[in-house]
C-alpha cells in the first residue's frame, strides 16, 4: 500500500449559534493514500463541506470550531499548528477547488495573476520564473494556448475553462492533498466528463491524494477508489467504490443508490426514502437514520450503532449489519 | 393514431444583437433554429441538452413568455397565435401550466401556501371563497402535504416540499399540459425520487401531458415517453425514449449518454470506454457551417463541415447526421 497522506481521526466540528450547538461533523475518521481519490458522498447539510473546510482550518471562527479529533497530514497534526504555520500549509500542501468557478475567482485579476499569487507566496519565485510556473500549471490542466489564456480575465473564459484555471491555482504548488468540493456540479455533462478525465490524468502525473466531495454517485463511480457515505454529520459506511455499488450494507447507502434513476435500464418507479434528514440541532439519541430507516428496530432508536467491520476496508455503522 | 395535444412546427427564435448608439442590428443569436415536436395526451416529452442548447427558450415559447420569430404552435389542432386575447385567457393559458426549476425563487416568500395555490383560481375562475378553500386543501393532499400546512410560509418548508407546493399550484386549474423546467435538479438525491414518483402518479391519475426540460439523461429516461436531444438550437435526435436510449444513432447523443452512465472503472476496461468530447459548444451567434456538431464530433467526415444534415428517419426515430443517415 502506498504512503498515507492524510489521516483524520474522530474529527468533531460544531457551530455555536444563538439557537444552540449544531454538530455539523460528529466523529468522522478516514485516511487518504498517495495517488488515491477518496469520495465523500452525501446530501445537503450532511457535513461533507464542513469536513473539507475543517481540513484547511477555514471555519468561520468563533462560530464554527473544531472541538475534537486529529488531522494528521504527512505525519503531523495540523490542528496543533499556529495560524501562521497553517498559512504555509494552505495552497502548498493542501489546496481546494470549490463548486462555482465564477465566485471562487476574482473578477478583477487575470488568470495569470491569480495562479501567480500562490506561486509567489509559497515558492518565493519572482517575475519571469513565476510566469514559467503559471504556464506549466495551465499546461497541467490542459488549457490550450496557455501564454494567451493567462492574460484573460475570468469573464472571458467559459465555465469549463474557468474551472480549469481554479484547478491550475490549486495544483500550482503541487500539493500532496487536493480537496475538491463538488467541482463539476456547475458544469455541463460533456464538460464534466472532460474535467473528470483530466483529474485522473493529473493524479497519474503527480500522485496527489484527492478528497472528492460530491452528491453524485455517477461521479463517484467514474473517479473514486474508495468512498465514505455521510449522513447527518457521521460517516455511515466506508468501502471501495465497487463494494459500495455491488454490496452496500447500510440501509441509507442502499436507499441512496436505489433512488438514483439509471440510464441503462427502464424503471417504473424509483425507490424513495420518505421524510427528511434530522435537524443537526436536535438529533435523535440513537441511530440518526432510524426515523427514516425501513429496517428500524427498537435498539436503533435508543442507542448509537457501533462501527462494524464487514470486510477488508469495508465498515458500516448499523445495528442490523453483522 | 396518437392523440396529439400540442404540436410545435418549425419554431425559431432569433434574438437581435445590437451595437452602437443607434442600436443597429449586427447579427442574431439563433437560440432556436427550426425545431418541431409533438406532445401526446397523457404522455411526457423531454427536451434534453446542455446549457445554451435552447431548451428553456423552447419551453418559454410554448408558455407564450417569448414570441416566436417564426413557426407554429398548435394546441389540439388550433394555431395558438391565431387565438384572440380572450381565447388565450380562457382556452390556452389556464390549460398550460408550469413548474420552475428553483423552488426558492418561484414563489413569493410573503404569501402563505394557501394563497400561493389559490392565486391561479382567483385570477381565472369565479369560484367562491369556500370553494377555493376546499380546492386548496384537496390539492395539498394530492401532492402529499398536510392540510394544516396551508397557513405556513414557503420558508418553513424544505426544497422537496416547496416543489410539491409548486406542483399543487400548477395543477390548480386542471391543466392538460404542464411544462416542467428542470423540476428536480435543485433537489437532493433522496428527495428527487419522491418528486419524480409523485409526478408520475399525478400524470396517470389526471391523464396529464408533460413537457420536461432536463439535462440529466437518467432522469429523462425515467420520466419520458419520448425524447428530443437538442444541440445549439436544433434537434439532433428525436424519438420514443426506449428506442432512442437502446439504440442511439447521433454521436452527440452517444457522448451525452456515456457522460451520464454509471460506469465503474473495472467495467470500463472490459466493454465500454467513455466518449470524451473535445472543446465546448460553439456560440449560437455564429454557429458552425454544415452540421453544427462537427467541431466536436469524434466521427467527423468531410461532408459534415459543408452540408447541413436534415432530420431523417433511421429505423424508428429521427436523426440529424450525414453519416448515420447513409447507413
Amino acid at each position: 500500500m502506498s504512503k498515507i497522506v492524510l489521516q483524520v481521526e474522530d474529527l468533531r466540528t460544531s457551530f455555536f449559534t444563538r439557537a444552540g450547538e449544531f454538530k455539523a461533523v460528529d466523529g468522522v475518521s478516514f485516511t487518504i493514500h498517495e495517488g488515491e481519490t477518496f469520495g465523500l458522498v452525501g446530501e445537503s447539510a450532511c457535513g461533507k463541506t464542513v469536513t473539507g473546510l475543517s481540513l484547511l482550518r477555514l471555519l468561520p471562527e468563533p462560530v464554527g470550531q473544531i472541538i475534537g479529533g486529529k488531522i494528521i497530514l504527512n505525519g503531523r497534526n495540523i490542528l496543533e499548528l499556529s495560524k501562521k504555520e497553517m498559512r504555509s500549509v494552505r495552497g502548498k500542501e493542501i489546496s481546494m477547488i470549490l463548486q462555482d468557478p465564477m465566485t471562487s475567482l476574482n473578477p478583477v485579476y487575470t488568470a495569470g495573476d491569480q495562479i501567480g499569487e500562490s506561486v509567489r507566496l509559497h515558492q518565493g519565485l519572482r517575475d519571469a520564473r513565476v510566469e514559467d510556473e503559471v504556464i506549466s500549471a495551465l499546461r497541467l490542466l490542459r488549457i490550450p494556448a496557455p501564454e494567451q489564456r493567462l492574460k484573460d480575465y475570468p469573464f472571458q473564459l467559459s465555465g469549463g475553462m474557468r474551472q480549469r484555471v481554479v484547478g491550475s491555482i490549486a495544483m500550482s504548488c503541487r500539493p500532496r492533498l487536493l480537496i475538491a468540493d463538488e467541482p463539476t456540479t456547475a458544469l455541463d455533462a460533456t464538460i464534466q466528463a472532460q474535467y473528470l478525465a483530466l483529474f485522473r490524468d493529473i493524479q497519474k502525473q503527480t500522485d496527489v491524494g484527492i478528497l472528492f466531495i460530491t452528491h453524485d454517485f455517477g461521479v463517484v463511480a467514474n473517479l473514486c477508489h474508495r468512498v465514505a457515505v455521510m449522513y447527518a454529520g457521521k460517516i455511515v459506511e466506508t468501502a471501495s467504490t465497487s463494494t459500495i455499488f455491488k454490496a452496500p450494507k447500510h440501509p441509507y447507502t442502499i436507499a441512496l443508490i436505489n433512488s438514483v434513476p439509471r440510464l441503462d435500464r427502464k424503471d417504473d418507479r424509483l425507490y424513495s426514502i420518505e421524510g427528511q434528514p434530522p435537524s443537526l440541532l436536535n438529533l435523535p439519541p440513537g441511530c440518526r437514520f432510524a426515523p427514516r430507516c425501513p429496517d428500524v428496530q427498537e435498539v436503533c432508536r435508543n442507542e448509537q450503532p457501533p462501527e462494524v467491520k464487514i470486510g477488508e476496508g469495508h465498515t458500516a455503522s448499523c445495528w442490523r449489519v453483522k | 393514431m396518437a392523440d396529439i395535444l400540442l404540436e410545435a412546427r418549425d419554431l425559431t427564435k432569433y434574438y437581435p444583437v445590437t451595437k452602437g448608439l443607434l442600436q443597429r442590428t449586427i447579427g442574431y443569436v439563433r437560440a432556436i433554429d427550426g425545431i418541431s415536436f409533438e406532445v401526446e395526451r397523457g404522455k411526457t416529452l423531454s427536451l434534453v441538452g446542455e446549457s445554451g442548447a435552447g431548451k428553456t427558450t423552447a419551453a418559454k415559447m410554448i408558455l407564450l413568455l417569448e414570441r416566436l420569430t417564426s413557426g407554429h404552435i398548435l394546441f389540439e389542432g388550433h394555431d395558438v397565435y391565431k387565438f384572440s386575447k380572450s381565447q388565450l385567457k380562457s382556452e390556452y393559458r389556464p390549460r398550460v401550466q408550469s413548474v420552475q426549476q428553483n423552488p426558492w425563487s418561484s414563489m413569493n416568500p410573503r404569501m402563505r401556501v394557501r394563497d400561493i395555490i389559490a392565486e391561479p383560481l382567483e385570477v381565472n375562475t369565479h369560484k367562491s371563497k369556500e370553494e377555493i378553500r376546499r380546492r386548496v386543501l384537496e390539492l395539498l393532499e394530492q401532492v402529499g402535504l398536510a392540510p394544516n400546512q396551508a397557513d405556513y410560509y414557503p420558508h418553513e418548508f424544505s426544497g422537496g416540499q416547496r416543489q410539491r407546493i409548486a406542483v399543487a399550484r400548477a395543477l390548480a386549474l386542471n391543466p392538460s399540459l404542464v411544462v416542467l423546467d428542470e423540476p428536480v435538479s435543485a433537489l437532493d438525491v433522496s428527495i428527487r425520487a419522491q418528486i419524480m414518483n409523485l409526478l408520475k402518479d399525478l400524470q396517470e391519475q389526471y391523464n396529464l401531458s408533460y413537457l420536461v426540460i432536463a439535462h440529466n439523461l437518467a432522469t429523462v429516461r425515467f420520466m419520458s415517453h419520448s425524447v428530443a436531444i437538442m444541440y445549439l438550437g436544433q434537434i439532433v435526435e428525436y424519438g420514443e425514449a426506449e428506442d432512442l436510449f437502446e439504440q442511439p444513432f447521433h454521436p452527440y447523443t452517444r457522448a451525452l449518454m456515456s457522460a451520464s452512465m454509471l460506469t465503474l472503472p473495472e467495467d470500463e476496461d472490459k466493454d465500454r470506454k467513455p466518449i470524451i468530447l473535445s472543446g465546448e459548444m460553439p456560440s449560437p451567434l455564429n454557429p458552425p457551417p454544415g452540421c453544427r456538431f462537427h467541431t466536436r464530433c469524434p466521427e467527423v467526415h468531410d461532408i459534415c463541415s459543408k452540408e447541413v444534415p436534415e432530420l431523417v428517419k433511421v429505423s424508428k426515430h429521427w436523426v440529424r447526421c450525414h453519416y448515420r443517415a447513409q447507413r
